[in-house]
């Protein structure tokens, strides 16, 4: 029964895909200027030169036959071509995706550990001195500029020299063996963690104090109560799985936009994610690289949704049957 | 009438006042006192919002601490339960006394299956293992009449009817023998048919369990066919108390005698300025 | 009381209605049967009691001779008119006519509004009057139930269930409906307060000539007040009739059963302490 639901999710999944790879075919073209603006502007370079530049590189081939050739090129991996790099994106996607999964997958666990329990005991002790106080802290962390932030945290590297100011990896590390470069990694993610973290938590923490709330004071918590079970357990066995539904679709959401919640502090603590790369690319009209991360978010997107639904049914007998 | 030797439970000025966080201070029990014997069906009856829930969940301690305050004495079995801290009451709760409210369906939770609910109560209260624990589950719903155990076991709450589920929620309060149930509104949400098997199952099961009840309705059809003595509340207090037969037969206040159907003109009946309840019922 | 000599204010014959429920997963229509051929006549200025237990369709039939659901197949006439021939605004003018109160008082009124905007709200629907008009005829019916003016500016909340209940049939009165069905309106109100309830209706039945339709699983409330009974079961309209009649020889057996399982007080105080 899942595999048919999935196969049907996959279907959707595929559609949308095509419909988004068009549209965003369709909107960058829109955008004025292309690669060899800057080669134009330039006195020294003749406009035959650029033209042919131009016609190499297939710019000048009307919008259809450049998506036929770029949905090709995705079958065959390359995800189109970058003018930039001078290489195929795929490759070039592939290995700056993979740092931005390390560091939004980091954060996303981190911000769910923190806010679990702050959420939690927030709800639990809702009205007293102790939960408005936090409350006011959350506001506050909502409230500074994730950039603020991230500059804040990058400070701290600079001034402390506890922790590394930036990049993925110390110079010369790559020699190293598996742990020590494993252990260079993780103090370089250390500071984006906890920065995207900090960003992700408050909303968070809101979220699941209000749909715990709300579970509390349901009437099958009291009965169980009622019965002598303890307030624990109550909580785990009782409260939590009910709450548990509106946050699942928090969670999906949550991975869906994850590419450009990273972006951000990407760019600021220097992590050679997609940030990074997607940005210097809509600088420079590097269309493929542009349309490739689009792509990639978007894929993001289906599947962060399709998780959270096939959690959902998981976690719901009651939406298994209507 | 069974011969009730002792009392289980005392009740002595019981006062409970609720103080919502917007809104005046609301009496809800205004100085009740009343006994419950041994294996005795003592019946609640009274419009409501007339602090017949209010009772029933002060002897459990389950009201909202910073919402109500409670004063008198509650005394089950020798122990004085509004002197009791959350752990000792925890161990009261299901075990010696229990609870069944109107609604069973919202009374269980949605993700949980029937039968692991029922297993829980016992979880809670003996040391058996889980195992040990659904088996007993198991044998608990055949007990409160329910056919065809193994599939009800595993199924989920929304996959019951009211009948079942009641039985269900019944099951869980008789798990661990306890000495008083509390009935509230029992049959509220049953049809005529599943009332009547419901009620000639209470009877049974009060006799194989040596149970006592406090049996709140406001349907006096239901006490009649239950309750040995009948309190009849109304704003909170006790109007009238007395075995069952008694004030059928002679019914002295006017409100008890519109309670019990008698042919009274409804607009003689005084309701105070209390219809206008500016408090948000958080029962 | 029951006086023939009028047409039927409603009749509906072979009426039918499905539900189409969608499995969550593999999105597979699944069609529930709600009732089927169900036939009933319903004449002016009669209190009428549908009886059923929960699940057996009188809810589904209730929502469509309110017009809030469209059956599958069937005749519904009211007042003379097709309704089933209507459609949209045309079907607009005909939901005056026709009324409903519902079970639960407090779920039936929003919360936001005040006495007072609650009972005008269907004159703003139906673009009747000006505001202080609404506000007049709204005071005035409020009055007819018996609730004091100075609760206009009340919000529902702060109404008892007795009383927010004459707030849903002062809402339900101020379009001047000809037929008030009530879906277990006095299911959930103590036996003090359905009595009050009840005498209201009466007597505004005789000042409006209203007719009624009750909607209950409760035979033994129904048979203080109802003229004529429709027992459902299983989908289906089982005995309909006089209630004296129905009560004194239950033809059906599920009829049988019904009132087998209701004791009257008298009878049960008697066995139990004669």
């Amino acid at each position: 029964m899942a595999m048919k639901y999935i196969r049907r999710r996959l279907v959707h999944a595929a559609i949308l895909l095509i419909a988004i790879s068009i549209l965003s075919f369709a909107l960058l073209q829109l955008a004025p200027g292309d690669y060899f603006d800057a080669m134009r502007m330039n006195p020294l370079i003749s406009a035959q030169t650029v033209n042919g530049l131009r016609t190499e590189y297939g710019l000048d081939r009307p919008l259809a036959v450049r998506y036929e050739h770029w949905l090709v090129s995705v079958l065959r991996g390359e995800l189109g071509f970058s003018i930039a790099y001078n290489s195929p994106v795929g490759p070039l996607i592939w290995v700056r995706a993979r740092n931005t999964l390390l560091l939004t997958c980091g954060a996303t666990v981190l911000a769910w550990l923190l806010a679990i329990p702050v959420g939690t005991w927030s709800a639990k002790k809702r009205g007293t001195l102790a939960d408005r106080a936090c409350g006011v802290a959350m506001s506050t962390f909502l409230t500074i500029p994730d950039l603020l932030l991230y500059l804040c945290l990058l400070l701290l590297a600079v001034r402390t020299g506890w922790f590394p100011a930036g990049g993925m990896i110390s110079p010369g590390a790559s020699s190293l063996g598996f742990w020590s470069k494993a252990k260079d990694v993780a103090l370089h993610l250390l500071l984006p963690c906890v920065g995207l973290a900090l960003t992700i938590t408050p909303m968070l923490v809101r979220h699941i104090r209000s749909a715990l709330i709300d579970v509390l004071e349901s009437r099958f918590i009291r009965a169980a109560r009622a019965n002598g079970i303890s307030g624990t357990r109550v909580l785990f066995r009782y409260a939590w799985p009910v709450a548990a539904n509106p946050l699942i679709s928090l969670l999906g959401f949550s991975i869906g936009t994850m590419l450009s919640a990273s972006v951000l502090v990407e760019v600021i603590l220097s992590w050679p994610g997609l940030g990074p790369l997607l940005v210097e690319a809509i600088f420079a009209r590097d269309v493929y690289v542009v349309i490739g991360v689009v792509m990639l978010s978007s894929v993001f997107l289906v599947a962060g949704n399709l998780f959270a639904d096939l959690l959902l049914l998981a976690n719901d007998p009651r939406i298994r049957v209507e | 009438m069974p011969g009730h030797m002792e009392n289980i439970l005392q009740v002595r000025d019981l006062t409970v006042q609720y103080q919502p966080v917007n809104g005046m201070p609301h009496l809800a029990v205004d100085q009740i006192s009343f006994d419950i014997g041994s294996a005795e069906v003592v019946g609640l009856m009274g419009e409501s919002g007339c602090g017949k829930t209010s009772i029933a969940l002060t002897l459990l301690g389950l009201l909202p601490k910073d919402h109500a305050s409670v004063a008198g004495s509650i005394s089950f079995r020798g122990q004085e339960l509004l002197a009791m801290d959350e752990r000792s009451l925890q161990r009261i709760r299901g075990a010696e006394i229990s609870i069944m409210s109107q609604e069973p369906g919202i009374s269980l939770s949605p993700v949980l299956r029937v039968g692991d609910q029922v297993a829980e109560v016992f979880r809670a209260h003996r040391d058996w293992g889980w195992k040990q624990c659904r088996a007993e589950a198991e044998s608990m719903l055949a007990r409160v009449g329910l056919q065809d155990t193994a599939r009800i076991f595993s199924a989920y709450p929304h996959q019951l009817s009211g009948g079942q589920l009641q039985r269900v929620v019944l099951a869980q309060a008789l798990a661990c023998n306890p000495a008083l149930l509390i009935a509230d509104e029992p049959t509220a949400s049953l049809d005529a048919c599943s009332q009547a098997s419901f009620l000639a199952l209470l009877t049974e099961l009060k006799e194989q369990f040596h149970l006592s009840i406090l049996l709140i309705s406001h349907t006096p059809e239901i006490q009649a066919s239950l309750a040995d003595r009948l309190l009849v509340m109304k704003e909170g207090r006790i109007i009238e108390e007395g075995s069952f037969g008694e004030i059928y037969r002679n019914p002295r206040q006017l409100y008890t005698r519109a309670m019990l159907r008698r042919d009274v003109d409804a607009q003689a009946i005084e309701f105070s300025d209390q219809d206008l309840v500016a408090y948000r019922d958080i029962l | 009381m029951i006086a023939r000599p009028h047409q039927p204010l409603l009749r509906v014959e072979h009426l039918g209605m499905n539900h189409v429920q969608r499995h969550g997963v593999t999105n597979a229509r699944l069609i529930v049967q709600a009732f089927a051929d169900v036939n009933l006549t319903i004449y002016p200025g009669t209190t009428v009691a549908l009886v059923g237990e929960s699940g057996a369709g009188k809810s589904s039939l209730a929502r469509c001779l309110a017009l809030l659901e469209k059956p599958a197949e069937g005749e519904f006439w009211f007042d003379g008119v097709n309704l089933l021939a209507l459609y949209g605004r045309a079907l607009f003018p005909m939901r005056r006519k026709i009324q409903m109160i519902f079970q639960d008082p407090t779920s039936a009124l929003n919360p936001r509004l005040t006495a007072g905007e609650i009972i005008a709200e269907p004159l703003l629907i139906h673009g009747q009057g000006t505001k202080a008009q609404r506000r007049e005829q709204a005071l005035n019916v409020m009055q007819q139930v018996g609730l004091p003016r100075k609760c206009e500016r009340k919000t529902a909340l702060e109404f008892s269930g007795g009383q927010r209940q004459r707030l849903a049939i002062a809402r339900a009165l101020i379009l001047e409906p000809k037929l008030l069905i009530l879906d277990e309106a006095l299911s959930s109100l103590d036996i003090a307060n359905q009595k009050m309830i009840l005498k209201l209706l009466t007597d505004i039945q005789a000042a409006r000539s209203l007719t009624y339709l009750h909607i209950s699983h409760d035979l033994r409330l129904v048979s203080r007040f109802a003229e004529v009974v429709a027992v459902m079961h299983g989908g289906k309209i089982v005995e309909q009739g006089l209630a004296a009649n129905l009560f004194a020889e239950p033809q059906h057996p599920y009829t049988q059963e019904l009132l087998a399982a209701m004791p009257s007080l008298e009878s049960i105080c008697q066995e139990r302490f004669a």
